[in-house]
Parts: structure tokens; C-alpha cells; sequence
């Protein structure tokens, strides 16, 4: 069997050997009706029969994997593919430092394998589940393309982790997958696993901030599970990553056009007070003070997923050799974190301070760290956009403790610039800092669909180069009479 | 002609390729740092940015990057620094020097074969060339001879009547599942089986792609070539028959064809629908105008730009795809077929057509959204620049200066051998 040219003689393409694999085969094909059915209640409402300009891998190989053509949806043909294996692969942290790595799961660890396994599988239903509506509002053609096209790679990688749980898990692996077909976001008898997935993502620029800070939380978490000792995993999530990336282009790429686009029509109306925000609305577009809160809603939402600060289960997960840190094989050191210190950010007699923790405790708070600093260079991006068009306005990421539900500063009030306030001034000034609901509805009454070919919505900029080097006028999305 | 070379320059006057990322559309997603099988590319806090000195232009890095950033790839005297490309927040604007080819300068294909070929055929433009400012970007070389991608033969027909003394042929090459994204108006390579009388395999021969960028249907991954089989008589009485055009007229359905490429980054169409299109061929220098006329059909059959077509053979029975060029529509495309030896009629070339035409060519060449295309055998050039300077003088332009400006500004292209 060919390992990187894929296999389309199953049902499922697959370049992991299921022809061969009977056993898994018939597991998953049993599944796969369920989740067509999931597919059809819960994905993109109203384009299910719409042709789509989709990329589909035919090949993990790099020349390989990215074939467009035009597709329907429900015909994609979701496949698991794994990133080629690396020969002589070691666990590369935790105790079983340096040791081979695995290729079954270990006993031990087996319980704590399938619940990441599980927190991970859950996320990519919940997301297609709270774009769902979308489409009906796409401000062209080439958005709505690339909304669907996030769309059927949740849908792919929701697949990635029901193979891991049906391979490795056994009967327990085969009512998770159940279970993930059964939960629905944001509902109140079975709601998806994390706070951020049962959130609804309401219209456009909630989702490109979604896919900009909430599915970057997905590419650290997937980065940390590809250091994974636990093989299979590592090369499911490496292959992920190459997906995800295009869910990072969207979201930075939609937020920076939004940008660009407010700040052309205030250039275009004379308007140089971005805090005009009445004259900036009239132009129809986004005013930028409206754009910060929304990233303060995204981004401190998102940093809620990393969880505690300080967690002994991270710790375990560490020493497992389980889930290790992002970019685990370029950091210099033991990998084992026997003696180090890490400085974690903490409320402290009523201040917040530094204090060094155990490394390997504060792990989550090391990844939120890089996560941050993987936010702040897109933020960077948009703020070069708004200084070319000579406009006095800065985006900037708020402070950590600023609104959060999980971890230090879950039961604190700290201002966006990192002040610990009272909950008094909390409610007086929160309008100021988050989007409040008439925000809300003015973005919502600028989410007038835009279908015609190479035309875009009022608010938003066109995209600087087309998608696989297709013109402007590119017809992404043929959408059935 | 400009050297150049992989080797570190040595001079100003040795131009080198080089890989750029375009910092203005990359998101810094790791994805080409990933994939780079020799470690080329790197990144500091600012920008991803690819070694000069270690990329080999194997093009893995460019199908997986999701925000077309990858793609660019330039002509330079000095190549730029890690340092400098660290540095910045915008690629730096083209070298506009008129020297062909000149830093800054599209690459049309990184194999050397593939490269020195073009350069000789686009010659006749008269100096640097770059591709119309509204043509998709072409994706080039992602097989090369070392490397080359595998088609399946699905189509081999005769264009040419059967009584007529060319062979030329219309073959469909069936792509499978292999990726090979074309543009109208690139080239593949062909690479015949077998080696030469001294052991050395056979020269890669270009020929230009007949179909539009998805296929000679909608959506296949396929495309098409407009062969001529070459067997010219000598002087000594022996008949010398071309190794590559031979191999491809004689396919059979089902064979298997090595190709590299694609190839070209310039003369392609312009995707500007308001864009009015020269296109002057002989021959089998058909083959891209089939493309580009497809493709306006297919992908924008109300466009307010015009074709037309000036395109010359010895009799209907040797124009290649003369009977399906009857059921084109005048509207979608202006035809002129011109033949040279219709019996009892004098000879009558597409340079003597053009003239007729003057009227017509004239208004086009004071618009700014015309592009004019010649393809065929070099013979051709010196009639039809004859053609366009008389046709220019008469209404008082310059042609060697109106076509300098459209050379510069991607509007006049020549491909001929």
C-alpha cells in the first residue's frame, strides 16, 4: 500500500490501509452514515446542493494534496490521512523521553489519550454547528467559498480523531464517536464540550475573528498533540496543521480586509476621528472601535481554552508523553522539565504579579503564551494596514485577566489595559470594551448577501489574490437554482 | 541573451532566480517551513523568507500554501538577504530596466531546457516581456525531466484532412490524479522515451496547451496539444522525421507520456473580460488561441472585449480545427482564415489580412486594453511587424514605440519557432 497516494477504493479514501484493516473499515463504515445524516441536519444551511470551488487532498505528498475542483458538499470525499511516518520516531519529552515511540496506545495512558482525543473531536462538529447560517449571508462569492471550505475540513477532521478512537479505542473509542454525532452546540440537554464551541457565531465578522483567535486555540492545541509520543496521533494532527492553516488565512485575511476597507471609506469621506463612530457607521462599514471589541470578545473567549494557568493535568499529560509544548523539538532543553521554573501571570493580595511556577505545572499558561504571541503578529498586520491608510487608530490585544470565565482571573474585573476595577465600574464601562447588542445589530444590518461573481459587500475589501490564482471574477460558488 | 544560472553570481551582467514570499499576503502559518524537503525557508518575528543559496525550486512548498503568498519567483542581479527580506512589509516593486531579460523579470521555467526554449521564442517580442496585469497567476515547473508527471493518452485525432500533406493532430493527455495547473497560453514539456544516435536521452520539446485551464472538458484534469507531425525533406533525398512530434502522432489511447512543466509565465490570456484580444497565427500556432477562445466561451460569454482571429494556412484542408471554427460565433470570436494556396486564387497571408483589417487594427492599437498575441513559425514575424508598422503609420503613431509600451505593460507577445 502506497502511504502517501490515497486510496480511493473504499468508501473512505484513506492512506492508513483500511482495505487491509477489516476490522476498522466496517467500524467506520458504520459510522459514516450517521455522520452524513449529522452533515446534512447540521452543516452550511442552504448550499447543500451549491457547487463549491473546494480543495480535496488526493495525496498527503506536498504536490498532491491540494486538487480543486468544484464539489457538493455532501459528495466531498472526507478521508483520513496521516502525515507520512518518521523513521525511528522517539517520544521526544516527558519520562519516556527518547524512547521509541509508540504505535499502540499504552495501557497507562490510555484514558487520558481519549479524553484529548475526544476534547479535540468535539471542536470541529461544534464549529461547522455555529457557522451553519453563514451562507445566507456570505459577502461574496469567494467568502462564502472559503467559509465551506473551513466547513468540510472540520468535517475532515472530525473524521482524523473518530479513526484514532475507532482504531485504538475499542468499544469505549466507538461510543465516543458515537457521542460526537450527538452532542450539538450550544444546546442545553447534550452542548458541545468547551464554552467558546456553544457560542453562536452570528454573522461574518464573528467568524473571521473566530477562525483569526479561535481556531488559532485549535493549531496550538493540535501543535502540542503532533509532539505527541503516541505516533498515529502525532501524524494525524501534523497533517490537521496543513488544513488549519488555511483557517488561520481566513480569519486574518477577512479581519484585515474589514479593516482596510473602513479605513478606505473613511480616507474616501474625509473622516479622521476613528472614534466618529455615527459617520463611520454611515459609510457602511465597520467603524475600527467596534472591530477592537470584537477582538476582545474573540480573543479572551479563546484564551478561556487553554484552561487553568497552573494544572496538574497538563503536568500529567507532559510526563506521559502525551501532549507535549508547541514546537517541543526546537526548545533546548531536558524535555522533562525536572527542575525548571516558569513565570505565570497571578492575582496576588489584590494585585496581579509574576510569580515563577513549576514548569511543568504551568504548561497551559506556556502555550497560551505562544498563542499570544502568535495573535499579536496578525494584530500586527491589520495595524500596518490602518498606518498605510494614514489613519490614527491602533487594534491591540487586551490584557489576560480582561473578561475571563476559566482560570487566575475568572473571578476578577481587570480593564483591557490590565487594572484590577470593581464590579461597579466593571458595568458601568463594559459597553466600552465589548461589543454590546446594538453593535451587534448594526453589524448584523450590514450582513446583506453579496452572490454576484467578483462583487463584495459594502464593508469588506476584496481579497489582494484569488484562491488556487483565480481571477476576481471567479464564480467560487455555483449556487443551485 | 542574458545569462542564467543556479551558480552564485559572479557579475552584474548573470541574473539569478530567486524565491520570494510575498510578506503582504503570507500569514506566517509555518505550513512552507514545514514542508521544504532542504530546509530553505525560515522565518524570524517579522516575516517566513526562503534561502537563496538552498532552495532548489522543487516546488513542494507551493500547492499547500493557503494564501498564494509562495508563489513568486524573480529574476535578480543580487539576490536579496535574509535580512533584507526579513525587513519587509511588501515585496520590492520590479526592476522596470528594459533589458530582456531584466532583474525582476517573470520566470518562465526554472528547468534550464525549458527556459533556454522560450527565451528563444519569444524573442521576436523585442524585449522583456511580462504577462498582461489581469492574468492569473501560472503555477510553473512542478515536474521537471527528474520529476516528470505521468499522462495517459485519451484522445489522438487528425485536424488535417486526410488527403492533405500535413499530419498535424489534436491529442488529449488525461492527467489521472496527478496535479498540473495550467494557464492558457503555457507550454508542457515533452519528454520522448528512448535515446538519441549518441546515447544521450532525447531534447525536451515545448509545445503549447490547445485547451482552456480546466480541461478540455469542464473540470477534467486533462489537457490538450495541437501536433504537427514534422518530416521534412532534405536536400540529399532522405526525409528527416522529428523524434518529439513523431512519438506524440503516433500515441495510441492508453499510452503513457512523461511531461515536465507546465511552463510560461507571460504569454498567457488576460482575464480582464473588458480586454480585447489580437491573436495572429500559422499553423499549429493555433494551440494557445483555442485555449484563450475556450476559455471566454466557458468562463465569460458576455464579455464586452473582443476576439480576433487572424489565422493562416496553404488551404482549408490544412487548417488545423477549420471545421470546428465554423460553428464559433462571430460575436465570441472575429475570424480571418487566410490561405496561401487556394487553387486559381492568388496567395494571401495573414500580414496581407491584417492590412485588410487596418481599420479595425488601427482603433485597437490606440486602446489600452488590447493585446495582441503572435504564435506560429518565425517566418511570420517579419510580415506581420511589416502589417502593424504600415497599419500604425497610417493613422500617425509610431509602431516600434506603441509596441514598446504594450510590450511593457503586457500586452504584446510573440511565441514563435
Amino acid at each position: 500500500m502506497n502511504i502517501v497516494n490515497v486510496d480511493y477504493s473504499t468508501k473512505i479514501p484513506n492512506n492508513v490501509g483500511l482495505a487491509e484493516d477489516r476490522r476498522v473499515l466496517k467500524a467506520l463504515e458504520g459510522w459514516h452514515p450517521g455522520y452524513l445524516d449529522w452533515w446534512m441536519d447540521m452543516g452550511p444551511e442552504g448550499f447543500q446542493q451549491a457547487l463549491v470551488y473546494l480543495r480535496t487532498a488526493v495525496s498527503v505528498d506536498p504536490k498532491g494534496w491540494a486538487k480543486f475542483d468544484y464539489v457538493k458538499m455532501p459528495d466531498y470525499r472526507w478521508g483520513i490521512l496521516l502525515a507520512p511516518a518518521e523513521e525511528n520516531r522517539k517520544v521526544p519529552f516527558g519520562e519516556h523521553y527518547g524512547e521509541p515511540a509508540w504505535q499502540e496506545v499504552p495501557g497507562e495512558h490510555r484514558a487520558m489519550l481519549r479524553r484529548l482525543v475526544v476534547i479535540q473531536g468535539d471542536t470541529e462538529p461544534a464549529s461547522v454547528e455555529q457557522q451553519r447560517h453563514l451562507g445566507k449571508t456570505a459577502p461574496s462569492l469567494y467568502d462564502m467559498r472559503n467559509l465551506f471550505q473551513v466547513n468540510v475540513e472540520e468535517g475532515r477532521h472530525l473524521w482524523a480523531m473518530v479513526y484514532i478512537l475507532h482504531k485504538y479505542f475499542g468499544r469505549d473509542g466507538r461510543d465516543e464517536a458515537e457521542d460526537l454525532l450527538r452532542r450539538r452546540s450550544g444546546s442545553a440537554d447534550a452542548p458541545r464540550m468547551l464554552g467558546a464551541f456553544n457560542e453562536a457565531t452570528p454573522d461574518w465578522l464573528s467568524f473571521f475573528m473566530f477562525t483569526f483567535f479561535t481556531d488559532r486555540d485549535g493549531k496550538m492545541q493540535l501543535e502540542s498533540l503532533a509532539q505527541s509520543g503516541f505516533d498515529p496521533l502525532s501524524r494525524t494532527c501534523r497533517f490537521m496543521l496543513t488544513e488549519e492553516a488555511h483557517h488561520m488565512f481566513v480569519g486574518e485575511t477577512g479581519v484585515g480586509r474589514v479593516v482596510q476597507r473602513t479605513c478606505e471609506a473613511m480616507k474616501a469621506a474625509g473622516i479622521e476621528d476613528p472614534n466618529d463612530i455615527a459617520r463611520v457607521r454611515a459609510l457602511g462599514v465597520v467603524d475600527l472601535p467596534t472591530i477592537q471589541k470584537k477582538l476582545n470578545l474573540h480573543y479572551t473567549l479563546s484564551l478561556d481554552l487553554f484552561g487553568s494557568e497552573v494544572s496538574t493535568n497538563a503536568a500529567n499529560a507532559y510526563n506521559a508523553g502525551v501532549k507535549g509544548r508547541f514546537q517541543e523539538t526546537r526548545i533546548e532543553d531536558d524535555h522533562r522539565l525536572t527542575n525548571a521554573t516558569y513565570p505565570v501571570l497571578k492575582l496576588v493580595d489584590g494585585e496581579i504579579k509574576r510569580v515563577d511556577e513549576p514548569a511543568l505545572t504551568a504548561l497551559n499558561m506556556r502555550l497560551r503564551d505562544d498563542y499570544t504571541a502568535d495573535c499579536a503578529k496578525g494584530v500586527d498586520r491589520w495595524n500596518k494596514i490602518i498606518e498605510k491608510e494614514g489613519i490614527a487608530f491602533r487594534l491591540e490585544l487586551p490584557h489576560v485577566g480582561f473578561h475571563r470565565q476559566i482560570g487566575e482571573f475568572r473571578n476578577a474585573h481587570v480593564t483591557p489595559h490590565g487594572k484590577l476595577i470593581d464590579t461597579a465600574t466593571w458595568e458601568r464601562d463594559k459597553a466600552s470594551w465589548l461589543p454590546s447588542t446594538a453593535d451587534g445589530d448594526f453589524i448584523t444590518s450590514l450582513m446583506t448577501p453579496v452572490a454576484e461573481p467578483g462583487k463584495f459587500a459594502s464593508w469588506i475589501a476584496p481579497p489582494r489574490v484569488g484562491i488556487d490564482n483565480k481571477p476576481g471574477d471567479f464564480e467560487y460558488v455555483r449556487i443551485a437554482a | 541573451m542574458t545569462a542564467v544560472s543556479d551558480a552564485p553570481a559572479t557579475s552584474d551582467s548573470v541574473l539569478r532566480k530567486q524565491h520570494l514570499i510575498d510578506p503582504a499576503v503570507c500569514i506566517r502559518c509555518n505550513t512552507c517551513e514545514a514542508t521544504c524537503p532542504v530546509d530553505a525557508v525560515t522565518h524570524d518575528d517579522n516575516n517566513y523568507v526562503v534561502d537563496v543559496e538552498k532552495c532548489n525550486f522543487c516546488m513542494d512548498c507551493v500547492s499547500p500554501c493557503p494564501t498564494g503568498s509562495i508563489n513568486h519567483f524573480v529574476l535578480v542581479r543580487t539576490p536579496y538577504s535574509l535580512d533584507e527580506q526579513f525587513s519587509w512589509t511588501d515585496l520590492p516593486p520590479e526592476d522596470a530596466e528594459a533589458d530582456a531579460p531584466a532583474p525582476g523579470a517573470p520566470i518562465e521555467a526554472f528547468d534550464d531546457e525549458a527556459a533556454a526554449l522560450l527565451d528563444d521564442a519569444h524573442r521576436g517580442a523585442g524585449g522583456k516581456v511580462v504577462a498582461p496585469a489581469s492574468a492569473a497567476m501560472p503555477r510553473i515547473n512542478l515536474h521537471d525531466r527528474n520529476h516528470p508527471a505521468e499522462a495517459t493518452v485519451t484522445g489522438n485525432f487528425r485536424l488535417t484532412a486526410a488527403d492533405a500533406s500535413a499530419d498535424v493532430r489534436h491529442i488529449i493527455l488525461d492527467l489521472g490524479a496527478t496535479p498540473f495547473q495550467v494557464l492558457e497560453g503555457q507550454s508542457i514539456g515533452i519528454l520522448p522515451p528512448g535515446t538519441d544516435a549518441a546515447g544521450r536521452p532525447h531534447h525536451m520539446r515545448l509545445y503549447s496547451i490547445a485547451s482552456s485551464r480546466d480541461g478540455e472538458r469542464p473540470n477534467t484534469n486533462n489537457l490538450a496539444l495541437t501536433v504537427k507531425r514534422v518530416a521534412e525533406p532534405r536536400a540529399d533525398g532522405s526525409v528527416f522525421h522529428g523524434v518529439a512530434s513523431n512519438y506524440l502522432c503516433d500515441l495510441k489511447m492508453g499510452e503513457k507520456v512523461k511531461l515536465a512543466g507546465p511552463f510560461g509565465s507571460t504569454f498567457l490570456m488576460p482575464d480582464d473580460p473588458a480586454a480585447d484580444i489580437v491573436m495572429i497565427c500559422t499553423g499549429t500556432g493555433s494551440a494557445p488561441f483555442r485555449g484563450f477562445t475556450e476559455r471566454r466561451r466557458r468562463s465569460m460569454p458576455s464579455a464586452p472585449g473582443r476576439l480576433f482571429l487572424f489565422f493562416g494556412a496553404r488551404s482549408p484542408q490544412e487548417l488545423p480545427y477549420f471545421g470546428p471554427l465554423q460553428k464559433v460565433p462571430k460575436k465570441l470570436l472575429d475570424q480571418e482564415l487566410v490561405f496561401s494556396r487556394l487553387p486559381g486564387k492568388p496567395k494571401d497571408y495573414v500580414q496581407d489580412r491584417m492590412r485588410t483589417r487596418a481599420t479595425d487594427l488601427a482603433a485597437l492599437l490606440k486602446r489600452d486594453t488590447t493585446h495582441v498575441y503572435v504564435c506560429g513559425l518565425r517566418g511570420m514575424e517579419e510580415g506581420v511587424e511589416a502589417a502593424f508598422r504600415d497599419i500604425a503609420a497610417g493613422v500617425g503613431l509610431d509602431w516600434s514605440a506603441v509596441r514598446g509600451d504594450m510590450r511593457a505593460s503586457g500586452r504584446y507577445h510573440v511565441e514563435t519557432y
